[in-house]
C-alpha cells in the first residue's frame, strides 16, 4: 500500500467541487458589524485634523477610529518568525499617510450603506507633503518615508529610516572585479520587473469575535496563523495569548495572505466594540493596498573564459518595498542567492543591494519572493553572454548548471548541491519543444515569426535553520487517525499530500485519516505555508510524528500482549509477535487507549531544517510575434520539474502549470503603474488584466524526479520555482524571433512594435 | 420592493432594495457557492443560470429576477458532483474559489453546445478567470467529461 507518487484527490474536493459554505464570508455571523477603511487619497501627507462627529451620527454606525484611538505599538505586518527581519515600522492608523491607499480610519456599522455614507462624512485636513515615487532617487532623497523616532528595525539587516533604506548589504565571494578584468566574455544589463499583484481569486478578509473567556478569536483566510496570532497581540497590546486564529479554507494565496493585510481591522473593532466584525477587501482594495510582488532592478555583469565556463557574477539589486517594509530585507537576498545557486563554475561573485521606502503601497510575499526577479536578469544576462561566446544558449547552460554531489556558490540555503538533475530537465525540454529545430527561430505561413527561448530556475524548500513544520498525530477509539496541521492549505492540497505520506507510514488507508487545520488554540505550531516549506519541513514533522505514533501502538499491543516490545511488529493492522504467534488488531489496541490507560496514542513533532534543498526546473517558450503589429502569444510552454519525488503527481503538475501561467502573466501583462500622485492606474481585473484561459493554450510539464535524501520520502517543494522561468524564457524567446532584448517585464506589442521601428532607424 | 422568483426549483419572496445585485440577494437567501472576486464583471466567479442562461448575478440587479427563474450550485448539487469528479481527477478545483462559478458556466456551455471543440470551450469560458490551476487542467477535465458522456449515452 502506498499513496505517495500517487494522484489522489484532494481531501476537500468534493465540498469546494460542490460550492459548500467553506470559506471565512461564508462562515461569518450574520450580524457581524461591517469594517471598512477610509484610504489617504494623497501618496504623502500628513493628517491635520479629522473629524468624524457628523459621521458618528449616521444610524447604524458602531464606531470609528482614527490615530487618537488606537494603541500605539510600531509592528510589521509581515507573517515571519519572530523576531521578524521586515523592520517594525507600521501603526494600526498612522497621522503620517504613506502611500495612496493608506488607512486614515476605521468605520464599523450594522450595514455596508451606512459604512459608505458615514466613509463619505469624515472630514480630513491633510497636509500635502512632496512624495518619493521614484525608487531610484528614494535612498538618501530629502524626503523621508519613516522619519518617526520608534521606527525599529528588529534584526540589523543594513536599515536606516533616515536615509529611506529598508535593508541594504553586499556579500562576496573572491575578487569579481579582477576576475571580470580576466574573463575573455563580459556581458552587462539592467533588468527591471515590475510590482505585480497575486491576484488571488479571494480578496483579503477575516471576521472577529470574543469568545466566552473574553478572548479575540480571529477567522482568517491566512498562510500564517500563528504569526497573525503574534503580530495581533503585539499591534492591539494584548499579547498573543488573549488572541486564537482560526483558517478555513482559504480562496488562494501565493505569498499574499502571508502578510496580515486585512485583519488588525476587524480586530480591533471587536476589542472596541465588543461585536463580531468583518472585513472583507473589495478587489480595489486588493489591487491598491495590499502586498505586491518587490519591483526591482537587477544590474547584472557575467564573465566567462575562453572554454565558455561561467566564472564570474555581480549582481547589484534595487528593490522598492514601498511605503513600508514587509519582507523587504528578505526578498532581496533571493534575486541573488537563486540565480548563483544555478550555475557550478562561478569562482567568484558579489551581491550589493538596496531595499528603499518609497510612497508607493507596501510590497509583501509573492510566490518566487524575489527569486522571480534575479531569474529574469541573470537568465537573459546569461542568453546574451551565450551569444557573445557564440554557443546555443542551452549548450552553455547545461555546461554551466550545478549538479549533484557540487558544492552551491552564492547559495545560502544549503552546502552542497544535495539533489538535482537540472541536466535532465534541459535534455527533455530541449526535445519537447523541439529546440534543435527551431532554435532561435521559423517563420510561419502567414509571415509572423516563431522564436524559442529557455530559462532554468530553481527555488529553496523552506527556510534553512528557521522555518519550522508541525504535526499532530492521534489515534481515534475506532483506529482512525487524526492528522492536525499547523501548514496551511490555501488550495493547493497540503492537507491531502501530509495525509499520503502519514498513511504510507501508518500503513493505513489514506480514508481513515482526518486531517485537521489551523486553529492556533489546537493544532501544533508551524511557521505556516510559505518559503516552499510545506511539503518538506511539515512532511518531515508528519513522518516523524507517526513513526513515533507506530512505536506507542507497538508498545501498548506489547504491553496487552504481555510481550516485550522489541518482539513484537505492527503492519497497520495488529500488532503481532515476530514469533508469529500472538496478536492483537489495531482497533482493540485504540479501544485500549480509551480506557485504564497510561500510555497516550497521541503524537506531535516539531522539525526544522538545516538545509534547504532546492528543486530545480527548464522552462522553453515558444512564442509567435506579429512584426507588423508587436503582437505576441505564447504558442507553446513546457517546463521539466524536478521537485523530488512528486507526492501527488496530479497535483504538483497543477502547481506547476498555475505557475506557469502567472508567470506568463507577469510576462506578458501584469504591471502596476502609478500616476504622477501616485495613484494605481491599475486597480481592477478591467485594468489588471491576468491570463484568461485563451492566452494559455498550450502548457506541457514533466518531471525528472531526483530523490532528496534528507526527506522521508525523497520530496522537495513546488509552490514556487515554478513561476520564475516565464519571465527570462519568453523574454529570450522574443530576442531569438526578432532580435529586440526586452530588459523590463511586462514584454507588451507595444515594446516590441516600439523596438522594432527604432531598431530599423 | 418585494420581488418573486424561482430559486434552485422553489418559488420565493425576497424583499429587494432598487440597488441591490443579484449577486447579494443570492447570498443572503443562503446560496454562499455564489462568490465575489472583483466589483467589474472580470471574474465570473459570481455566474448563476438565469432561464437557463449564464449570467453574473453581480451585473444584474435583485429585481431583475422577478418572474424568472434562477438556479445556483446549491440547485445542481448532483451535477456539480459529477462534473466535478473529474475536475477533482486533474487536481485542478485546487483552492475551489472560481468552481461554482465556473462549473455553472461549464453547464450553461453544455447546455447551448452539446459537443463543444476545445476552441470553443476556451472562447466560452474565457470570462471565468482561476488563478490556481493556469487553466489547462480544466481544460482536461472538460474534455475527459465529454469524453465520458459520449461513452454514456451509448451505453444507453
Amino acid at each position: 500500500m502506498s499513496y505517495v507518487n500517487q494522484s489522489v484527490q484532494k481531501k476537500d474536493a468534493k465540498a469546494l467541487v460542490t460550492g459548500q459554505p467553506v470559506y471565512t464570508d461564508d462562515l461569518a455571523p450574520a450580524d457581524c458589524l461591517i469594517v471598512k477603511v477610509l484610504r489617504s487619497p494623497h501618496a504623502h501627507a500628513i493628517i491635520e485634523e479629522i473629524k468624524t462627529d457628523i459621521a458618528k451620527k449616521v444610524p447604524g454606525i458602531a464606531c470609528i477610529l482614527t490615530y487618537e484611538d488606537v494603541p500605539q505599538n510600531r509592528f510589521t505586518m509581515a507573517g515571519q518568525t519572530y523576531p521578524e527581519l521586515s523592520p517594525y515600522d507600521r501603526l494600526i492608523l498612522d497621522k503620517h499617510l504613506r502611500f495612496v491607499g493608506d488607512a486614515v480610519a476605521i468605520v464599523a456599522g450594522e450595514n455596508e450603506k451606512a459604512v459608505d455614507k458615514a466613509l463619505k462624512l469624515i472630514k480630513v485636513k491633510y497636509q500635502i507633503l512632496e512624495s518619493v515615487l521614484d525608487f531610484h532617487k528614494a535612498k538618501d532623497s530629502e524626503i523621508l518615508i519613516h522619519p518617526e523616532e520608534d521606527w525599529e528595525a528588529k534584526v540589523p539587516v543594513g536599515a536606516d529610516n533616515h536615509r529611506n533604506l529598508c535593508a541594504s548589504g553586499v556579500e562576496s565571494k573572491g575578487d569579481v572585479e579582477a576576475l571580470l578584468k580576466e574573463c575573455k566574455y563580459v556581458v552587462e544589463g539592467t533588468y527591471h520587473t515590475k510590482a505585480n499583484q497575486q491576484a488571488m481569486m479571494e480578496t483579503f478578509r477575516a471576521y472577529t469575535y470574543l469568545d466566552h473567556f473574553g478572548r479575540l478569536n480571529v477567522v482568517a483566510s491566512t498562510q500564517v496563523p500563528f504569526h497573525i496570532r503574534r503580530i495581533l497581540g503585539r499591534a492591539l497590546g494584548i499579547g498573543a495569548s488573549k488572541v486564537r486564529v482560526i483558517k478555513p479554507r482559504i480562496g488562494g494565496g501565493f505569498g499574499a495572505k502571508q502578510t496580515s493585510v486585512a485583519e488588525v481591522y476587524p480586530a480591533i473593532v471587536t476589542l472596541k466594540t465588543g461585536k463580531p466584525a468583518k472585513m472583507i477587501y473589495s478587489r480595489y482594495e486588493s489591487q491598491i493596498c495590499s502586498s505586491p510582488r518587490h519591483e526591482m532592478e537587477v544590474k547584472v555583469r557575467l564573465g566567462a573564459d575562453e572554454k565558455g565556463l561561467l566564472r564570474a557574477i555581480d549582481i547589484y539589486t534595487l528593490s522598492n518595498t514601498g511605503a513600508y517594509g514587509e519582507h523587504g530585507p528578505t526578498t532581496v537576498g533571493l534575486s541573488a542567492h537563486k540565480p548563483l545557486g544555478l550555475y557550478r563554475n562561478t569562482q567568484a561573485y558579489r551581491f550589493t543591494y538596496d531595499v528603499v521606502y518609497t510612497n508607493h503601497m507596501s510590497a509583501g510575499a509573492y510566490r518566487g519572493y524575489g527569486a522571480t526577479q534575479g531569474i529574469f536578469a541573470v537568465e537573459s544576462a546569461i542568453d546574451e553572454l551565450a551569444e557573445k561566446i557564440g554557443m546555443d544558449p542551452v549548450a552553455f547552460r547545461a555546461l554551466n548548471v550545478s549538479r549533484e554531489g557540487d558544492a552551491f556558490v552564492g547559495y545560502d540555503g544549503s552546502p552542497v548541491v544535495t539533489s538535482c538533475t537540472l541536466d535532465e530537465c534541459i535534455a527533455k525540454a530541449k526535445e519537447m519543444i523541439d529546440w534543435d529545430k527551431k532554435y532561435p527561430c521559423y517563420e510561419t505561413e502567414d509571415g509572423k515569426i516563431r522564436g524559442v527561448g529557455a530559462a532554468l530556475a530553481m527555488q529553496g524548500s523552506s527556510i534553512a535553520g528557521v522555518d519550522v513544520g508541525g504535526a499532530t498525530i492521534k489515534m481515534g477509539e475506532d483506529a482512525s487517525y487524526t492528522l492536525s496541521l499547523g501548514a496551511t492549505d490555501m488550495g493547493t492540497g497540503c492537507d491531502t499530500i501530509l495525509a499520503q505520506m502519514a498513511a504510507d507510514i501508518l500503513e493505513t488507508r489514506l480514508e481513515n485519516i482526518v486531517v485537521f487545520g489551523v486553529d492556533t488554540d489546537i493544532s501544533p505550531y508551524d511557521s505556516g505555508s510559505y518559503a516552499s516549506a510545506t511539503t518538506y519541513v511539515t512532511g518531515m514533522a508528519v513522518a516523524d510524528a507517526c513513526r513515533e505514533l507506530r512505536q506507542k501502538i507497538k508498545e501498548l499491543g506489547a504491553q496487552i500482549l504481555d510481550v516485550p516490545v522489541q518482539e513484537t511488529e505492527f503492519d497497520g493492522q495488529k500488532v503481532y509477535t515476530l514469533d508469529g504467534e500472538r496478536e492483537i488488531s489495531a482497533e482493540e489496541i485504540a479501544v485500549k487507549g480509551t480506557c485504564g490507560n497510561n500510555q497516550s496514542l497521541h503524537v506531535t513533532v516539531n522539525r526544522s531544517s538545516e538545509i534547504s534543498p532546492p528543486p530545480f526546473m527548464a522552462g522553453m517558450a515558444e512564442v509567435e510575434i506579429d512584426r507588423e503589429t508587436g503582437s505576441i502569444e505564447v504558442v507553446d510552454y513546457v517546463a521539466v520539474v524536478d521537485c523530488g519525488t512528486p507526492v501527488n503527481p496530479n497535483l504538483a503538475r497543477v502547481q506547476t502549470e498555475g505557475g506557469l501561467a502567472q508567470g506568463i502573466g507577469m510576462a506578458l501583462y501584469e504591471d502596476i503603474q502609478y500616476n504622477e500622485k501616485g495613484q494605481m492606474r491599475n486597480n481592477s481585473f478591467m485594468q489588471y488584466k491576468i491570463p484568461c484561459r485563451q492566452d494559455v493554450k498550450k502548457i506541457r510539464v514533466e518531471f525528472a524526479p531526483s530523490y532528496e535524501k534528507s526527506h522521508p520520502f525523497g520530496a522537495k517543494s513546488i509552490g514556487e520555482i515554478v513561476i520564475n522561468t516565464p519571465c527570462p524564457a519568453i523574454a529570450n524567446a522574443v530576442y531569438n524571433a526578432v532580435g529586440l532584448r526586452i530588459k523590463e517585464m511586462p514584454v507588451t506589442p507595444e515594446k516590441i512594435a516600439m523596438g522594432l521601428l527604432e531598431k530599423k532607424i | 420592493m418585494e420581488i418573486k422568483f424561482k430559486l434552485n426549483g422553489k418559488e420565493i419572496k425576497a424583499e429587494a432594495e432598487a440597488d441591490t445585485i443579484l449577486l447579494d440577494l443570492l447570498r443572503e437567501k443562503g446560496c454562499y457557492s455564489v462568490k465575489r472576486g472583483c466589483e467589474t464583471a472580470n471574474c465570473g466567479l459570481c455566474t448563476v443560470l438565469m432561464n437557463k442562461k449564464s449570467v453574473l448575478s453581480c451585473s444584474i440587479l435583485a429585481v431583475q429576477a422577478d418572474g424568472q427563474e434562477i438556479v445556483t450550485l446549491e440547485g445542481m448539487q448532483k451535477e456539480a458532483e459529477e462534473f466535478g469528479d473529474f475536475l477533482a481527477n486533474e487536481g485542478a478545483e485546487q483552492c475551489g474559489f472560481c468552481n461554482p462559478g465556473f462549473i455553472m458556466n461549464v453547464f450553461a456551455m453544455l447546455e447551448e453546445i452539446e459537443e463543444p471543440t476545445e476552441e470553443e470551450i476556451l472562447e466560452y469560458l474565457a470570462g471565468n478567470l482561476c488563478r490556481c490551476s493556469g487553466f489547462v487542467g480544466q481544460t482536461r477535465s472538460i474534455l475527459k467529461f465529454l469524453e465520458y458522456k459520449k461513452g454514456g449515452k451509448k451505453e444507453v
